[in-house]
């Protein structure tokens, strides 16, 4: 069937096509109109958002609830560290995505109310980031466990703390380890991102839905949306891949030539 | 030769006809052939358009638009000359009621379609039976009357549906703004209302009376303020078979002259329906009166010019 791409160049209000196809945006065309050009750019910046927000949230807790699941057995509060941090992956990932969204933006506002004056994008964020987090904290708890034990006792035996030896000899070995599992978590933030139309966050899929709606050029709208999905869930593998490069330690466990292999 | 030559012509152009349409003359319709060959019709309903077109449980469906499909297809089957036709009924959304017809998986929808000129593109509208005007609901102790008393709130409205642009226009000719909020169905969307996440809910009325009769206390809500937009809801058929769409027409034309039309109006709006026997309590419009009287399948756009 024959594409007719022009259909990002009419206005969203009257179906006429605009002067630029960037007509608000950037204040190009003198006809003030946003065109589905802009709406569609309006979109995919909130999709953005979403995921990157999302991501951070699930870095920073999976990172330290990953490390928490790995603590050696020392004492009263490292034993109620590690059931906290199992319970918080075993929670999180095994309720559906969908599923937490809902719960953060109609059930849990319920029962604390200043949660109601949060924006929805913000719900959504924490919802994504949460349960990716659970995924995360896996591959840490992975990558410190692949660590040789000699690790660990060296440190051990040079009278470091916990906390040094997870700082200075553990961490930055786990880390550098689970970098290419994490490029797929980063990527699926991307992707889970699409869950929040399902809250009024006018991301790409409520684009898609809407647009094809009004326009009746399905084809063309999704083809767009799609493209924009593979676009930024690819520009988040390149931006891994160079971290990836950037970290290795000459000799160390990054025996893989191409870090691009790996995933 | 050349006289035996014309003899089978003739013999198998006679033979071509009889098969097509066996005892009855009348031009050929995909879709009635289909029916006859087949036994049976797929109808394309909506989950929960109350009342207009939704299910009452067991996958069974029913509503003012069902009902009157319900009596065209009768029609139809009479007409056609079959003693059995086996209506099969098919959910359908907002999003793929267009396609599934156009497909040929639906041969007849009956919802809540929108006939305007983007649409009749794509797809055949009988005519209309039923005149939506846009609404705004509200919580009955909210103050607002008025849609210019909505600039700076919380404006909620369904994915997928014409009021989403609606609104968008209505911002840029009255230079106001709205925070629009959308829910992805339209229980989401009263859901969205109902907990305060929207201060109104923009959507047709019909849907807006539904979802207030169906409400845990109805009487927390209105509807209120000026008609936002009217816009003729009909049946949906196939574009390429212009016969099938007469024959609907045709039995559309029978119903109306027949008085029905008052009393389904009565049935579906008025009374107590099936399942939870809640009543919609939406009166009459002289739109919808005015439509019935003068029978036509004009779109949305012709409706705005005369306004």
């Amino acid at each position: 069937m024959a594409l007719d791409m022009g259909v990002f160049c009419k206005s969203t209000l009257d179906g006429e096509v605009v002067e630029h196809c960037f007509s608000a945006l950037f204040g190009l065309g003198t006809n003030a109109d946003p065109s589905y050009l802009d709406w569609l750019m309006k979109a995919w910046g909130w999709t953005l958002a979403v995921a990157g927000l999302g991501l951070a949230i699930a870095l920073v807790v999976g990172a330290v609830m990953g490390t928490l699941r790995t603590l050696p057995n020392t004492g009263r509060l490292s034993r109620v560290l590690v059931h906290l941090s199992t319970a918080w992956v075993e929670l999180f990932r095994n309720i559906p995505v969908l599923v937490q969204v809902f719960l953060w933006y109609h059930v849990i506002p319920a029962f604390f109310v200043p949660l109601k004056a949060l924006p929805s994008y913000w719900l959504v964020s924490i919802a994504l980031g949460f349960f990716t987090s659970a995924r995360i904290a896996e591959q840490v708890r992975a990558g410190i466990q692949s660590l040789p034990s000699g690790q660990r006792a060296a440190a051990t035996a040079l009278g470091l703390s916990t906390t040094q030896t997870y700082r200075y000899i553990i961490l930055p070995m786990a880390l550098r380890i689970v970098i290419p599992p994490l490029t797929s978590e980063g990527m699926n933030a991307v992707k889970n991102s699409s869950v929040a139309f399902a809250v009024s966050v006018p991301e790409l899929t409520l684009f898609a839905m809407q647009a094809q709606e009004e326009t009746s050029h399905g084809v063309e709208i999704y083809l767009a949306v799609t493209a924009l999905y593979a676009l930024s869930a690819f520009s988040v593998n390149r931006v891994m891949a160079l971290i990836e490069k950037r970290s290795r330690i000459p000799g160390f466990i990054t025996a893989s030539s191409d870090a691009s292999l790996a995933h | 030769m050349k006289k035996n030559k014309f003899q089978m012509i003739f013999a198998a152009s006679v033979f071509i006809v009889g098969l097509q349409v066996p005892g009855v003359s009348q031009a050929a319709s995909a879709t009635e052939d289909k029916m006859k060959s087949t036994g049976a019709v797929t109808m394309g309903v909506r989950e929960s358009s109350i009342p207009m077109s939704y299910t009452t449980g067991d996958s069974r469906f029913d509503g003012y638009h069902v009902e009157v499909c319900r009596m065209i297809l009768n029609d139809i089957k009479t007409k056609l000359g079959m003693s059995t036709l086996r209506i099969n009924y098919q959910p359908v959304t907002s999003q793929n009621r267009v396609p599934l017809v156009q497909n040929g998986t639906v041969d007849i929808e009956c919802g809540t379609t929108t006939n305007n000129a983007n649409r009749a593109k794509d797809v055949s509208f009988a005519d209309t039976l039923y005149v939506e005007e846009v609404r705004i609901a509200v919580k009955a102790n909210s103050g607002i009357n008025s849609i210019s008393q909505l600039a700076g709130k919380k404006v909620a409205t369904t994915t997928g549906t014409t009021s989403v642009q609606l609104l968008r226009k209505h911002e840029k000719a009255n230079n106001v703004n709205f925070d629009e909020v959308y829910g992805k169905d339209h229980a989401d969307s009263f859901l969205l209302l109902e907990s305060g996440r929207a201060d109104a809910f923009v959507m047709d009325g019909s849907i807006l009376a539904g979802n207030i009769a169906n409400a845990k206390n109805p009487k927390d809500y209105k509807i209120v303020g000026e008609v936002l937009s009217t816009e003729p809801i009909a049946i949906m058929v196939r574009k390429d078979d212009p016969q099938f769409l007469a024959d609907v027409n045709a039995a559309i034309a029978q119903i109306v002259a027949n008085g029905k039309m008052p009393g389904l109006w009565n049935k579906w709006f008025l009374a107590p329906i099936p399942p939870k026997n809640i009543v919609v309590g939406l009166e009459l419009s002289p739109a919808t009166k005015n439509a019935w009287a003068n029978l036509n399948n004009k779109p949305a756009e012709d409706y705005q010019q005369k306004k």
